[in-house]
């Protein structure tokens, strides 16, 4: 398990991109491992944790500084497509 | 044959199977069926991927599956035209309704799991060249969803999933859903048999699925036509309040002013060539042909101009510098009087559009900036045409 958090940077880009962003990228995480994306689109605050509610991973936290939207991310246990 | 379904999480759950068939529960549901009962005893349910797009029918196809006891997984394709409330996310004018992607939403509401996948370089070649051309506008209907179920298919092959479902209507759609189409998606996407529509299925000749038992055809549906009454009433009866059901369809390049804002961006580097920011950008602000040689892109309002400011180190870019006013990109080689003319403009569309004179501030990439103080112009000098 990583202790630091992986960095995504979806900043610009709109909806669903940043959910694409973060789909790829916990793809090639192991459970447990953290990742922080940065997103500007407020639809993020959203789209993504109903994506980690879909998928099992879970949202440790979400920030909104001025424009700019930070959600963390616990990657949760591997699933295989039709399992 | 009469299928029963098992609902239950547990693999080894067959003493707490249930022979009901289900009905229908709102709400995400997770627990999907991992086996089905049939006349031989339990067999491992069949799995289908289902396209969605987020609005009623392929929620409702989706769901008639998982009543059939079919394990289903979404996808979901961006394309890079989906209205998917982009402007809605942009605009803060247009905050009313809620900044979500109806694709997720209605996967939670059916409890599966939606895999988005970004298509925005491969579907160029689908704008670009359909082969069997365009809709109204600029949309090639046809193709895209030989496109989008072909692309299903692999992701079925990869996957080991069975087959694949949609939630086309026949005679829904004039250039895409109808009898003599369908087979041409179902052939050109090589799903072949294995590509299922569950909500006209007893209207066209028995899938694999069907024939082979995998889904009862009986329990399928036989919607035709344009109405949406039969599927507002089955939403209801599946406890379905709360879904998309956009006016202009899901997809910008139905849209007419979209459409000819695209053709102008082709017409203007003398090939069909984009890349994601040009289709985001098309679908922001209000765009001016000043000349062939550029446009200008301006700002509405606060939401807008925040987003085109993102854009300021790839842009020349333009704003008043004493009143409050629009952020305005130059796209394209003004040149010198172009500048001028653009200023002008900037300050036109700006709280100063009566002032004798605004300072407006215009600045490259390269961090270049130089001051205008010029006259608004006029709405007299703003030709129609310019506007696309």
């Amino acid at each position: 398990m990583k202790l630091h958090a992986e960095i995504v940077d979806a900043r610009r880009l709109l909806c669903p991109m940043p959910v694409i962003r973060a789909q790829e990228r916990i793809g090639q995480l192991a459970p447990g491992d953290m990742v922080e994306i940065l997103c500007s689109d407020p639809g993020a605050l959203h789209d993504i944790p109903a994506w980690c509610r879909l998928h099992g991973h879970t949202v440790l936290s979400t920030v909104t500084e001025d424009d700019e939207i930070r959600v963390t991310v616990r990657v949760g246990p591997r699933v295989t497509p039709g399992l | 044959m009469k299928r029963h379904i098992a609902r239950t999480g547990s693999v080894l759950g067959a003493k707490c199977v249930s022979t009901e068939v289900l009905h229908v529960v709102a709400g995400a549901r997770m627990d999907r069926p991992r086996f089905n009962r049939d006349q031989e005893g339990l067999m491992p349910a069949r799995k289908a991927v289902a396209l969605i797009s987020g609005g009623l029918d392929s929620m409702l196809a989706a769901r008639l599956m998982q009543d059939q006891g079919v394990h289903v997984e979404g996808l979901n394709f961006f394309t890079g035209f989906c209205v998917e409330g982009h402007t809605h996310a942009i605009r803060k004018d247009k905050r009313a309704r809620p900044l979500r992607n109806n694709a997720l939403w209605s996967a939670e509401q059916l409890g599966i799991r939606l895999h988005i996948i970004d298509v925005v370089d491969e579907y160029k070649d689908i704008v670009i060249n359909p082969r069997h051309g365009y809709g109204a506008h600029l949309n090639p209907c046809l193709d895209c969803k030989g496109f989008m179920v072909r692309k299903a298919r692999e992701w079925m092959e990869t996957h080991g999933f069975d087959f694949i479902i949609t939630g086309e209507v026949l005679g829904q759609r004039p250039k895409s859903q109808r009898r003599d189409t369908f087979p041409i998606v179902a052939r050109e996407s090589g799903a072949f048999d294995l590509l299922l529509r569950p909500l006209s299925a007893k209207l066209l000749p028995p899938t694999r699925p069907e024939r082979e038992g995998w889904v009862d055809r009986e329990r399928l549906l036989a919607l035709n036509g344009r109405g949406r009454k039969p599927q507002i009433g089955l939403a209801g009866t599946f406890g379905f309040n709360d879904y998309a059901q956009p006016a202009g369809g899901c997809c910008f390049l139905t849209d007419e002013n979209y459409a000819r804002r695209l053709s102008d961006l082709w017409q203007s580097r003398g090939d069909k060539r984009y890349d994601l920011d040009d289709i985001m950008l098309l679908k922001v602000g209000r765009h001016l042909r000043v000349s062939p040689a550029f446009k200008l892109i301006i700002g509405r309002e606060e939401g807008e101009n925040r987003f085109l400011r993102g854009y300021r180190q790839r842009f020349t870019h333009l704003a008043a510098t004493d009143y409050e006013g629009p952020l305005v990109l130059v796209v394209g080689e003004a040149g010198e009087d172009g500048l001028m003319l653009a200023a002008r403009i900037t300050a036109r569309f700006g709280q100063g559009r009566e002032a004798g004179t605004v300072c407006v501030l215009a600045q490259v990439p390269d961090g270049t900036e130089r001051e205008f103080h010029v006259t608004p112009l006029p709405s007299s000098e703003l030709p129609p045409e310019w506007y696309l």
